[in-house]
């Protein structure tokens, strides 16, 4: 109040340096929210945790008979991923859920009135986080994959080399499941600010995923069940762990994940116009 | 308050009965007050409709490019059945017996190599000597030689010894051991009015009763002979991505009968072999079918089954229960309402009010799972007996086969996901309670029960490994939705996504029901543990 005089010549003059600087905050003050509240980061934990477990039990479970097996070692040891992109989705949604349940949202509009960085420096916090994460579960589960696959019949002569990542496919697929954790994030991240409750965001986000599937699964009409899959956030987006039998993929690799950015896209932008249209 | 005569023991029960009454009352005003409840349980049983008309509106069968009219032939129960075998035949009029001696069981299965079946080959060629477990010759007592025809037999299996078999859906056990010449079996099966009685014996001399079958309305005129059948061989292979694949073919099965005697009533006409079921048939083509005689040997040929049509195999055909694949969806919906019933008391604090107006939080707990329990109950209910007629007549527009089912299994079917929905709102209301924070109790919730029915549906893992999760984790629930029984003298892979759990149909639920029990039970004492 005592600086208002000098005030308005002070904001014009800075104005185009504090947008930069008003991102870093921003960003900074989302790093400090995520990283003091409870939740998220334990979740994230969680997730890494989880992912590697139920890969690990996957690859347990799995044989490859004496007369081959059609399967592929990079995917089973990558299958934790469907339940660590769950928790991870979890997580997201709360970073943004948990301020809208118990009203710190408000604070945060309120600090920075630019609504849209707001969205855009959580986004990329959790995005860290998630990238984080997701890269300690996949090299967990390639590594219990490794070390548990040859036991099975996963082995040299029976046409599988040990999983690694100087392995062109392999990699992509261990790259790509990171990605994928992160692009589930944007996506649970997005639905939640559209929605504006932890719940009813993780029961949309879970719907979403799963919804196609399980549809493709009872619809017998193939070319109908092409189309679900290809447009599938969860069964297209994890074409990226394929490494074996590329070509009867409905959808490449990389085409696969970029559905599934498409997905996570389409939920950030409509839960941006949302959260800079109407009130918190 | 009480009156004066009343006991006052009785007094208090009966205020603590009203007291319920109350508290009941107060949790249904809560949940209907709220609007975003009552939406979510609109759009719960909306969904539930909407996706099983999508999922019905994206399965056409079209043969040979226009609309199918395949039907199985249909069994005395109602089932779909399988009826094609080879039939060495005679009339019998009224009560008689037949007995033959079986010494000898071959067969011919496709030969696979890596994994796929050369197709598009004659049953001959491309063939190697072997048996199915459940290829079979034997004798036959049979209505007629219409497909799906009341029958009863005795035979002996390729794998499962001797079997005395009836109306399809019923399979008694005999002798066990395989037939060879050192060590032939003997048969027999009497027939009197409606009652054919099956014997068995290792020398002819020495019999003993395998069973005996009611066949209602059997007529007097009936045909009676030998017979052999073998069904198609199937592999699957490829889980994954792309899901289960499967590859096969048909299989043959010869018999060697001698000493075949027929006593009883019948007209003089010789032998006859029949293909039954030999006309082109999409499920399981007779090919190679036949029988030698020479002296008192008859060899029989044939392939195909007299047993229930199943569905997962390679033939057409769609169960009832795809027509509720909506009622996941839906169940997603009614956890986050019944997650929400309870963390959003405690997100507001409503629920320290709730406890200082009614001190026993266990009752306040029983309240609301009723109340929830209830009410999705009733959304369930009224959007599965909606979505079971228009998706079953939207897929039989579409040209697609539904199996039939019998009533008692429909509406089993119908209720079940209801009461799934329910007690599944009920778990998610005991795991909101334990946890307090929604996000994380509807992930668990809806993990619990959609994961592995996702990953059995999806073969993600390996067979068994699936299966096991669907008879422990909550999702076990969803057998209830089975229709067809799973037959063991049918081999068939039993898979999620030809409507088949490990688990009975009850059973499977009874697990949700344990699962929610225990989480009830452990919201209550926790809930009087801590602080609100």
């Amino acid at each position: 109040m005592s600086r208002a005089p000098g005030a308005p010549p002070a904001l014009a003059r800075t104005a185009p340096s504090s947008a930069a600087a008003g991102l870093r905050d921003a960003l900074h003050a989302e790093w400090t929210k995520l990283r003091t509240a409870p939740g998220t980061i334990g979740l994230l934990f969680a997730a890494a945790a989880l992912t590697v477990a139920v890969s690990a039990a996957a690859a347990a479970v799995t044989r490859c008979p004496v007369t081959g097996c059609g399967q592929d070692p990079a995917r089973i040891s990558l299958t934790g991923v469907y339940l660590g992109q769950v928790v991870v989705a979890a997580a997201a949604v709360l970073a943004i859920g948990g301020e809208y349940s118990n009203g710190m949202i408000r604070t945060t509009l309120a600090a920075m009135p630019r609504r849209a960085s707001v969205l855009a420096a959580k986004a990329a916090v959790v995005t860290g986080l998630v990238l984080a994460a997701g890269a300690l579960a996949i090299l967990g589960s390639l590594l219990a994959g490794r070390l548990i696959l040859p036991g099975h019949g996963f082995t040299a002569s029976h046409g599988f080399a040990p999983l690694s990542l100087a392995d062109g496919p392999v990699l992509r697929a261990a790259a790509g499941s990171v990605l994928y954790l992160a692009l589930i994030a944007l996506l649970s991240l997005g639905a939640a600010t559209a929605v504006r409750d932890s719940a009813v965001a993780i029961g949309l986000v879970l719907g979403l995923l799963y919804l196609f599937p399980i549809v493709a699964a009872v619809v017998s009409d193939p070319h109908v069940q092409r189309h679900l899959q290809q447009v599938a956030p969860m069964t297209a987006g994890l074409y990226i762990q394929a490494t074996t039998g590329l070509r009867s993929l409905p959808l490449s690799p990389w085409a696969g994940l970029g559905v599934l950015a498409a997905w996570a896209a389409g939920a950030l932008l409509i839960g941006g116009l949302l959260l800079r249209r109407r009130d918190a | 308050m009480t009156t004066p005569t009343a006991a006052p023991d009785r007094a208090a029960s009966r205020d603590e009965r009203s007291g319920f009454r109350d508290l009941l009352h107060a949790e249904w005003t809560k949940f209907r007050t709220v609007r975003g409840w009552v939406t979510g349980m609109v759009v719960a049983a909306l969904v539930t409709v909407l996706i099983g008309l999508l999922a019905a509106a994206g399965s056409h069968t079209s043969c040979n490019g226009g609309p199918c009219h395949f039907r199985y032939p249909v069994g005395p129960g109602g089932e779909a059945v399988t009826d094609s075998f080879y039939f060495v035949h005679q009339p019998l009029a009224g009560g008689g017996s037949i007995t033959a001696r079986v010494t000898s069981l071959t067969g011919l299965l496709p030969t696979a190599s890596n994994g796929r079946v050369r197709a598009g080959q004659g049953p001959q060629t491309g063939m190697h000597p072997g048996l199915e477990a459940w290829s079979k010759a034997g004798i036959i007592i049979k209505q007629s030689t219409r497909q799906g025809s009341a029958y009863a037999a005795m035979m002996v299996t390729g794998g499962h010894g001797v079997r005395m078999q009836y109306d399809y859906t019923q399979d008694v056990a005999g002798l066990a051991g395989a037939v060879t010449a050192a060590s032939p079996l003997w048969l027999r099966l009497t027939r009197a009015g409606d009652t054919v009685t099956g014997y068995d014996s290792a020398d002819g001399r020495h019999w003993t009763l395998v069973g005996t079958a009611t066949l209602p309305g059997l007529s007097s005129a009936v045909q009676v002979g030998l017979f052999a059948s073998s069904p198609a061989y199937t592999v699957t292979s490829a889980q994954g991505v792309l899901g289960m694949s499967g590859t096969g073919g048909p299989t043959l099965a010869t018999g060697v009968l001698d000493h075949v005697s027929l006593h009883g009533n019948r007209p003089a006409v010789g032998w006859a072999g029949t293909a039954v079921g030999g006309g082109p048939s999409a499920a399981t083509p007779v090919q190679g079918g036949g029988y030698h005689r020479a002296g008192g040997r008859f060899t029989v040929t044939g392939s195909g089954d007299i047993a229930p049509d199943v569905p997962g195999g390679a033939g057409p055909g769609q169960t009832l229960d795809h027509t509720l694949a909506g009622a996941f969806v839906g169940l997603i919906a009614v956890v986050v309402v019944g997650t929400m019933f309870i963390t959003a008391e405690y997100r507001r604090d409503l629920i320290r009010t709730t406890f200082a107006a009614s001190p026993r939080r266990g009752l306040v707990l029983a309240a609301k799972a009723i109340v929830i329990g209830s009410v999705t109950f009733a959304a369930a209910l009224v959007a599965a007996v909606v979505a079971v007629p228009l998706s079953s007549r939207l897929l039989r527009d579409n040209g697609n086969y539904l199996y039939p089912v019998t009533r008692l299994a429909e509406a089993r079917m119908v209720v079940g996901t209801a009461a799934m929905l329910a007690v599944a709102a009920v778990l998610a209301l005991a795991i909101g309670a334990l946890l307090r924070r929604s996000a994380i109790a509807v992930t668990v919730v809806i993990v619990a029960i959609v994961l592995p029915y996702l990953i059995s549906v999806t073969n993600l893992l390996p067979a068994g490994a699936g299966q096991w999760l669907l008879r422990l984790a909550p999702a076990a629930a969803f057998s209830i939705q089975q229709t067809i029984p799973d037959y063991p003298q049918v081999s068939n892979v039993c898979s999620v996504g030809g409507g088949c759990y490990p688990l009975a149909p009850w059973a499977g639920f009874a697990v949700l029901c344990a699962w929610a029990a225990a989480a009830l039970g452990l919201a209550a004492f926790l809930m009087r543990r801590r602080d609100a």
